[in-house]
């Protein structure tokens, strides 16, 4: 066990995982983190907490989980290269390792052009590759990026993202490769919708034999409105929403319903693709979705290890 | 290669010399001359709006190179309009207004915002290639700069927001990553994407102060 966190241990015992995202609050409620904690704990094997995604001011990635943490939860921190440079990020993952937070998400993250302090001036002193080589290289040498020394342990488990549906495709499982390289442990990637292309993605993961070498979860983004359907398609970098999804929520009664099914047809198949160990569901703002989207898919209850 | 320019807002122009009555203008026959942004035609131009604002301009004078050290000469020789002035507004890079600052006593504003050095892509169309950021990645990136062109200035890119050759953050700026693929590609080199870029070196390149080398 690298870190030996509840994720790392699902994933380990080859079972089937299933963790979901958290967005904090854009204030300083405790108690709205603390309410997602309570309402996804028994249904996910740990929850992502995001850092600042889209650019948008929230609540701190680090103090979530240690809220998420105190409920019993098994916290995924996350963290993008936008808004810290080396020192800040080595100084978070110390103060992550010290409260019992072992699973770090690396990311590059949304540029701050769409977020609401557009005139913000980035870091990006690392990117998220570097970010994966950097918590390797602090768990197993237990150095700095600078070569000094750390005192104490630093278990961690570390994740990184991939975007099967971004272009150029070709190129898309030789990043996966690299981030391997650089020390990923699980893969959270894209929300599938496309599962032809998803599957050919695989495909080609599992002809490079890197099933084996990292735990792969398939991303799932429930939608709750056609409009939701429109926007995601149209304007959110990264996804891809197929036209069929789109009309499939335009012409349902009940969209909401109807959106959770999509979800779970996906999972469904998900399921069936050789190299997919888990799925990662990123409900922002539906959180309340979650249990009953992994009910259905005949995901509970979860392993108590 | 130009200094790429652009006017600032005649507000902000005009709010430094609020309390000035005598302005002197500068002008640069050289980049600015060329984006038409102080040209001897805009020189004239903002010497009528100050006169329309009620300031004396004591004189102008467009040098030809304002950034050069053969500045000072053309200072020296308009010394006396120069002198009677309350203030100079310099229409040029900020090259040209850091060499004039230099060699000139009185307050010194800038009428231009230097944008980037740039190169002409098209006519008409300047684009930003390089950031001279110190240390120089071209020879992995197939001569594309992925610092300036990428707006995350990633070294192993594309990321996750590529689609379609475009860049996440507009439709109307290419992926400089997808670009450096395609060249790679051409040139049957894609494995060079398969090695991991290692973390830079930026000290190099801002944060260090004022940049400074000397030639023997
Ligand atoms: S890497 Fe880019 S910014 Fe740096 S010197 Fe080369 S072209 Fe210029
Ligand atoms: S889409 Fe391309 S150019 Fe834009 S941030 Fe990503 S890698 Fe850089």
């Amino acid at each position: 066990m690298k870190a030996g966190t509840n994720l790392e241990k699902v994933l380990e015992s080859g079972m089937f995982a299933v963790t979901a995202e958290a967005g904090p609050p854009k204030g300083t409620g405790a108690a709205v983190i603390q309410r997602k904690g309570e309402l996804l704990r028994y249904c996910c094997d740990a929850i992502n907490v995001t850092d600042n995604q889209t650019a948008i001011v929230r609540m701190s990635s680090l103090a979530s989980c240690v809220l998420l943490k105190q409920g019993g939860v098994d916290p995924v921190l996350q963290i993008v290269c936008r808004d810290r440079n080396r020192l800040a990020i080595q100084s978070d993952v110390l103060g992550a390792a010290a409260v019992g937070i072992g699973n770090i998400l690396c990311l590059s993250g949304d540029h701050q052009k769409f977020g609401n302090h557009p005139n913000t001036k980035n870091v990006f002193d690392i990117d998220s590759i570097h970010l994966i080589q950097t918590l390797k290289m602090m768990r197993d040498e237990k150095k700095f990026l600078c070569g000094e020394d750390i005192s104490g342990e630093v278990p961690l488990f570390i994740g990184a993202a991939a975007n099967p549906y971004a272009d150029p495709f070709e190129f898309r499982v030789v990043r996966l490769a690299k981030k391997v390289k650089a020390g990923a442990d699980f893969i959270q990637t894209q929300a599938v919708y496309d599962m032809d292309k998803f599957a050919k993605w695989m495909e080609m993961i599992t002809d490079r034999g890197l099933e084996k070498q990292v735990h792969i979860l398939a991303g799932v983004i429930p939608i709750k409105s056609a409009g939701m359907a429109r926007y995601m398609r149209d304007y959110v970098p990264g996804v891809s929403v197929p036209d069929e999804v789109v009309t499939r929520m335009e012409e349902a009664k009940n969209p909401k319903e109807e959106g959770a099914r999509i979800v779970i047809d996906i999972i469904e198949q998900l399921k069936e693709i050789p190299g997919v160990h888990g799925i990662h569901i990123m409900a922002v703002g539906w959180e309340d979705i979650v249990p009953e989207i992994v009910e259905k898919a005949g995901l509970l209850p979860r392993p108590v290890l | 290669m130009k200094t790429i320019t652009e006017q600032k807002p005649l507000e902000e122009v005009m709010q430094p010399l609020e309390k000035c009555e005598r302005v002197y203008l500068i002008g640069c026959g050289t980049c600015a001359t060329l984006l038409h942004t102080g040209g001897k035609s805009e020189v004239l131009e903002m010497k009528d709006k100050l006169e329309e604002a009620g300031k004396k301009v004591t004189g102008w004078m467009v040098i030809p190179t304002a950034c050069d050290e053969l500045t000072r000469e053309a200072l020296r020789e308009n010394a006396k309009d120069i002198e009677a002035a309350d203030a100079v507004l310099v229409m040029t890079c900020a090259f040209g207004v850091q060499t004039v600052t230099l060699y000139i006593d009185k307050p010194v504003y800038p009428a231009l915002n230097t944008l980037f050095i740039g190169k002409e892509e098209s006519p008409g169309c300047f684009t930003e290639v390089c950031m001279q950021c110190g240390n120089c990645v071209l020879v992995q990136t197939a001569g594309i700069c992925p610092l300036v062109r990428c707006p995350k200035s990633l070294l192993n890119g594309p990321c996750g927001g590529s689609e379609g050759g475009k860049c996440e953050i507009s439709p109307d700026t290419d992926c400089a990553w997808q670009k450096i693929y395609d060249r790679l590609e051409a040139l049957g080199q894609l494995d060079k994407l398969e090695e991991i870029q290692p973390l830079r070196d930026w000290s190099t390149t801002y944060g260090g102060g004022p940049r400074k080398i000397i030639i023997s």
